[in-house]
Order: structure tokens, then sequence, then C-alpha cells
């Protein structure tokens, strides 16, 4: 089903997005927000323009295409599916993002995968092709990011990244030197066993964006950890 | 030996006349406060563990025994308190921030103690509940600001959606995990049986309590544990917290050792993984990014749920409400500074905040004055203890009450204020099951609704002395309470008269 957003209110174009069982194609989307929220199943909405803040927020199993940028708080609690972004993404990209997968081609801005978790088979993923803002991955609690670093002079990450990181995995491409990073991290440049992880997604990144996965994969990576699952432990005295 | 720079702060009394020496009390006390002596055959005391429960006392058959304040005293001093002494020590013993429980214990004024209903004499007679309806049912969400008519001029239903409660009282948040299974029943179960709600707090929905969904209001909170679609549509109301009145600016933080079993699979989190709720939700500086979450809890429950957005009450609250107001937000939900905690910081509990009542009463002003208080319901929480204070709340702007401490004291908490070390001998704030079993769901639903039909009663009374027979007539009926003891500021912010004005 094709439909123009052009005019039309993020409500009255989030009902004909859940009424439909059918593919929806979005043209002229003019920063609508909330598109596809809570959306579950298996059918693909791809979005031609710029959807706006909160696209796919709690989504359940349904796959986003956004040819264009996304905007804020894209995928959201977001709880299964999948978000490919064509361009670059806006902050908060899968805040407490529990399930599903987000492929961001290029850049994403600040608080990136901010206290993500995983749990059981649920295992949240977020790989950035380009470079992120500060505060990537605070809170991490679970879940897997990866940030590609396509572009980057620079580190491809800004300050505070993993600041209170508890659990989960952030895999940074860069050829430069990580500094500054909090007391909650472990860093260490990642071998072929630990590179094994990231290898389907960085793969399945690849295939949607035409790119080579062997080449973005032959590089050098960093691999943060928490250095411990319970960061508050020493904190309190109760009596 | 050790030098131990504080002595404990209570003694358990065994009265050896009436001990006999049956156990019970060993068998029962969690912490371990009594001890068996078998080559003595003698029941020891550990002071030293003794929290006050008065859990040994109460199932103790012969009432052989009391817990005391210890008569253990420093020399006396007007400004250092025991209490600040032995702070002082623990701290240089441990270097670890003070943790505790419960809400706010210290002296500051009770200003509902300070307010006086009144009651009609010879014109606009009393009203007797026992012979006229008296309506307490109230219904909590937006209002529409008109009647809508179609061509032909039959009126619409413009209806917002909304939560209806048989009486000015609901449950405030507490999370799976921070109380016991059986905790969550009880008060699942109350609420259903009251028309009532019950609030799940940010821990999650626990599978087999889905089935109370119409009577449940679940919250989303910066940690967004638990939450997930089904979830959100499974509640009556989803409640965005934002704060708490016994920390208000502090996010929460259940530890890894509580996140076992069931709480784990609940809070969608692996067991022994700390579990922690940053103080700000990341997605949210501004009224207009709290708009978002509003409206994308909406989107994502296709506008069937009112949402509320709960606060605690701080200094500027008024105008933090009245841009929840305009948040696209249906009820704010209003925490006053006595509000409990599973655990908080002790600082943060006793020195954050203010009183719920002038929070209220500025509240509620400050939306009139905007014309805007029928877009949102208020509901006030942080120590209702009585039915005397829900009617004062109301008096002073409320739609409705939450309670949660005195629902806790219902089921035999006896505010120990030991909840973050979950070994609550009364099986409220723990997870060891042998202790959870001791709260047996049927009989802790049942004494919460012997405590509200009492308190709903209580209520009656109150509105059929004031001559007033529908309870929606005392929402912000100032008129109706005058002030003992206050001064002009206090009595100006509560826009109330003096008693003998």
């Amino acid at each position: 089903m094709r439909v123009s957003a052009k005019d039309i209110d993020f409500r009255k174009l989030n009902q004909q997005i859940k009424s439909t069982p059918e593919d929806v194609y979005i043209e002229a989307c003019y920063g609508q927000r909330f598109l596809a929220s809570g959306l579950a199943g298996t059918k693909q909405v791809t979005i031609q323009g710029t959807p706006g803040n909160a696209l796919g927020a709690y989504l359940d199993g349904a796959t986003l295409v956004v040819e264009g940028n996304a905007q804020d708080a894209v995928g959201d609690t977001m709880n299964g599916g999948k978000i490919i972004i064509h361009g670059n993404a806006g902050d908060e990209l899968g805040y407490a993002m529990r399930d599903g997968r987000i492929l961001v081609k290029g850049n994403a801005g600040y608080r990136t995968g901010i206290h993500m978790k995983e749990y059981r088979e649920k295992k949240p993923v977020i790989v950035v092709g380009g470079q992120v803002g500060s505060f990537l991955g605070e809170y991490l609690a679970g879940g897997l990011i990866v940030v590609l670093g396509l572009g980057a002079q620079e580190a491809p990450v800004g300050n505070f990244t993993g600041t209170g990181m508890h659990g989960g995995k952030i895999f940074i491409r860069t050829e430069q030197e990580l500094k500054g990073l909090p007391a909650q991290v472990t860093a260490e440049l990642a071998g072929t066993d630990a590179l094994a992880e990231i290898v389907p997604y960085v793969q399945e990144f690849a295939a949607y964006f035409g790119m080579e996965a062997e080449a973005l994969l032959n590089s050098r990576f960093y691999r943060l950890t928490p250095n411990a699952k319970n960061p508050y432990k020493q904190l309190y005295t109760a009596y | 030996m050790a030098v131990r720079t504080y002595y404990p702060l209570y003694t358990i009394v065994r009265d050896s006349r009436k001990c006999i020496g049956c156990r019970a009390c060993e068998r029962q006390c969690g912490n371990g406060a009594h001890i068996y002596h078998p080559e003595t055959d003698a029941l020891i005391e550990n002071d030293e563990k003794c929290v006050n429960c008065q859990r040994c006392v109460a199932i103790c058959p012969t009432r052989a025994l009391q817990i005391e304040k210890s008569h253990n005293h420093y020399r006396e001093n007007a400004n250092w308190s025991a209490e600040a002494m032995d702070e002082i020590y623990r701290q240089a013993d441990s270097g670890g921030v003070l943790l505790s429980s419960m809400g706010n214990p210290k002296e500051y004024p009770v200003y509902f103690d300070h307010l006086l209903v009144n009651a009609s004499q010879v014109t606009n007679p009393p009203i007797d509940p026992l012979r006229e309806p008296m309506e307490t049912k109230v219904f909590l969400g937006s209002k529409p600001s008109r009647i809508e008519r179609d061509a032909q001029g039959r009126i619409q239903c413009n209806q917002m959606p909304h939560l209806t409660l048989s009486m000015p009282v609901m449950f405030s948040a507490m999370s799976y995990g921070s109380i016991s299974y059986h905790a969550h029943e009880c008060l699942a179960r109350a609420s259903k049986e009251l028309g009532i709600f019950y609030n799940t707090g940010e821990g999650g929905l626990h599978e087999d309590l889905y089935r109370f969904g119409d009577n449940t209001i679940v919250q989303v909170a910066s940690g967004r544990f638990g939450v997930h679609p089904r979830y959100l549509n499974s509640g009556a109301a989803i409640e965005i917290k934002m704060g708490q009145g016994a920390k208000p600016g502090i996010g929460g933080h259940l530890p890894g050792t509580k996140i076992v079993g069931d709480i784990s699979r609940t809070r969608m989190i692996p067991e022994g993984s700390d579990a922690i709720s940053p103080a700000p939700h990341h997605d949210i500086y501004s009224i207009e990014d709290l708009r978002q979450l509003v409206y994308s809890l909406k989107e994502a429950t296709n506008y069937e749920k009112p949402v509320i957005v709960k606060i605690a009450a701080v200094h500027n609250v008024s105008a933090i409400a009245s841009g929840i107001a305009r948040s696209g937000a249906d009820i704010i939900s209003i925490d006053g500074f006595r509000g409990g905690t599973g655990a908080a910081p002790t600082r943060i509990r006793d020195h954050v905040g203010i009183p719920l009542e002038l929070a209220l009463a500025s509240v509620d002003k400050r939306l009139r004055d905007e014309g805007i208080r029928d877009q949102i319901s208020i509901v006030a929480g942080g120590s209702i203890r009585s039915s005397a204070d829900v009617v004062k709340a109301i008096a002073l702007g409320a739609d409705c009450v939450a309670i949660a401490t005195s629902a806790l004291l219902a089921l035999g908490c006896h505010l120990c204020r030991s909840c973050h070390t979950g070994r609550c001998n009364w099986g409220i704030a723990t997870h060891v099951p042998e202790l959870v079993k001791r709260l047996d769901p049927e009989e802790g639903s049942k004494r919460l609704v012997n405590l509200l039909t009492a308190w709903r009663h209580e209520i009656k009374e109150m509105m059929g002395g004031m001559g007033i027979n529908s309870i929606e007539s005392l929402r912000g009926n100032r008129l109706m309470l005058r002030g003992v003891g206050l001064n002009e500021k206090e009595l100006s912010i509560l826009g109330i008269q003096h008693a003998g004005e």
C-alpha cells in the first residue's frame, strides 16, 4: 500500500499504517512523529522522506526502512523487529531497547543505546556505520552496540562512553586510541574470537548498504565490557 | 576485641515467667535476633540484629516479649542527637551512603494535623449516610471542555479515556521486587474487589497478575523494566514516573541480589544483575519531550488508556504541574515528601522535597488560575494515614489519593523501615520463600478490603456532616477546611482561613 504523508498528521498516518495487513510505502514524510509505534507482526514499512521523533517506539516485530534520515528517539523501548536507516539517526537511538536490530548507515547522535538490556533469547543490537555523539551506551545493561566509524577522522565516539555500564558489549572500529573512558568500563582490542560475535550483524549491515563485510571486519576494533554487573554494590551502608 | 562505636537501638525484653520456650520467636526472626543455646536450653537475644519489626512480639503465644528502646544513652546534647552521632559512626565504619526505607520520619510539620473539617448546623443540614445515598465514585482523566453535537443536534460522546473508582483512593506504585509477589497479589485482589486500582511500579507485571489488568495501572519509568506493548495494553492506565516523594531527583536501584527467579523474569533482566533506574528519563529534558513520551504511549495503545505523570512534590511543583497538564497527560500524581520507598539514601529521603499538603493546594490553585484544571485530574499521595487525611486532601484539591504505607500497615508492616535489607519478617518486602509465605494473599486482600471499606464509611460520615452527598462536590472545596496553629503564609498557600474566621 502506498500512502502519501503530505498534509496528514501522525495520528491518521499511524492509523493507516496499523490498519493494513500489507507492506506500506510512505511517500513525502515530513516529520510525523511516533510512526509505527508498538507495531507488531511481519510487515515492512518503508518511509521516503524524514520521519519525526519516536519512530518505532515499543516496536514489537515489524521492519521499518527509512530511505533518508531519522530524527530522535528511534526505537525507544523497542521489543523486537528491525529498523534500517539509510541516512543518519538523531539522539537517543534505541533507548532501553530489549530486542531487535537497528542498522544506521550514517551517524547517530548523542545517547545512543542508553540502558539497552537483554534477557534470555532477547538481545538488542545496534550497528552505526559512521560515528556517534557523547554518552554512547550509558547504563548499558545488555545487548550489543557496534560503531564502525566510517568516514571518521577521529575516534568515532564522544565523551562519557559507557558511563554506568553494567552489562552488554560495545565494539568500536577505529585506528585511534580511545580516551577518557569511565571507571566502569574495561576496554581491550578485540581479537578474532571476540569479533566473531559481531560478524553476523556486520554482514547484515554490509548487505543492506552495499558494502564489503570482510573489509569492515578486517580492522582494529575495541571491545568495551563492564567491569562489574553490580556497579553500585559498594556505595551504600544500610541500617 | 574490636571497638564497636554504636549501641543497638533496641533491647529485646523476655519475661522469663511467661516464656514457655516454644522457640517461635527464633523461627520467626529472619534477622536472627533470637538465638537458642542447646547447652543451657535458653533463648538469648541478639539485640544487635533487632530492627523492631514486632514480628516476635506479635507471634509470641504468651506475650512474653517486648521490644524497648535501648536504655543506653550518650551524654545528652541538644544539638548532637544520638541518631546523628550513630550515623557518623556508621559512615566512618563503612564509607557508604546511608540507606533507609519507608517515609521520612523526621519532625517536620504535618499540615493535615493542622486542618479541621467543617460540619453543618441548623442551615444546610447534615446528611445521614445510613438513609441517604452518598456518592463516593470518582472519574480520573481529562474532562471535555464543551458538549459536542452532530448535525442533528444529538450529543456526541467526546469523553476521553478515564479511570472509574468506587472511592477516591488507589494504591500507589510499588514494584514487584521492592515488595513480594504475595504483597502484589494482595493489592491486585483487593483492587478488583473494591473497584479501585493498584500500580505495578517499575518492575513489570507478573504473568499471573495480568488477569487483574482492569484494576492495574502499569508504570513506565526511566529503566523501562518489563515494558513492552503487551504490558502497556494490559493495564487500565499507564503511569510515567518522573519522580517519587521519598527520593526526588534520585533514580532507583534494586540490587542484583534481589533479581532472582520470577523477579528477573518479570523485569526481563538477567538474574543477579543490578536493576538501575537512572534519575532522569534520558529522553526527557523538557515538557515537549514529556509530551513526546505521553503521545508515544498513547499511540502504542490506540488512545485507549489515560496517561498519568507522577512527580515528587518539590519547590516549583505548581509550574511543573502546569506543564504536565499541557503535555497531553490525563492525570498528574503528586507524591509528597513523606511518601515511602523500598530503599532510598537517607539524606535524600529526609531532606528533599516539600509537604504534600502545600504542594497539592498550590498545584490545584495554579491549574484553576490558568483555567486548565479540567484538563487533568490530580492524585495526591505521600503518607495519607486515615480517611480524615483523604477528606482533607480532596478539599485541598485532589480528585483522589494514593496510599501505600497505609496499605502495607494493613498487611502487617510495623514500619521498622528496614525494607532495603530484604528480610521482612511480615513477608512484604522480601523474596525469601519462607518469609513471603507468611503473607497469605487471601487474608491480606481481605484486610485491605476491610481497611478501605471502613475508610469509605468514615468518608461518607464526614461528607454527610458537611452536608455534601457527592465526593466531587468536596474537591477543592476549601470552605470546608480551617487551619489551627498555622501562620498567614501557610494559610495563604493552603488557601484556607484560620479556625474562628
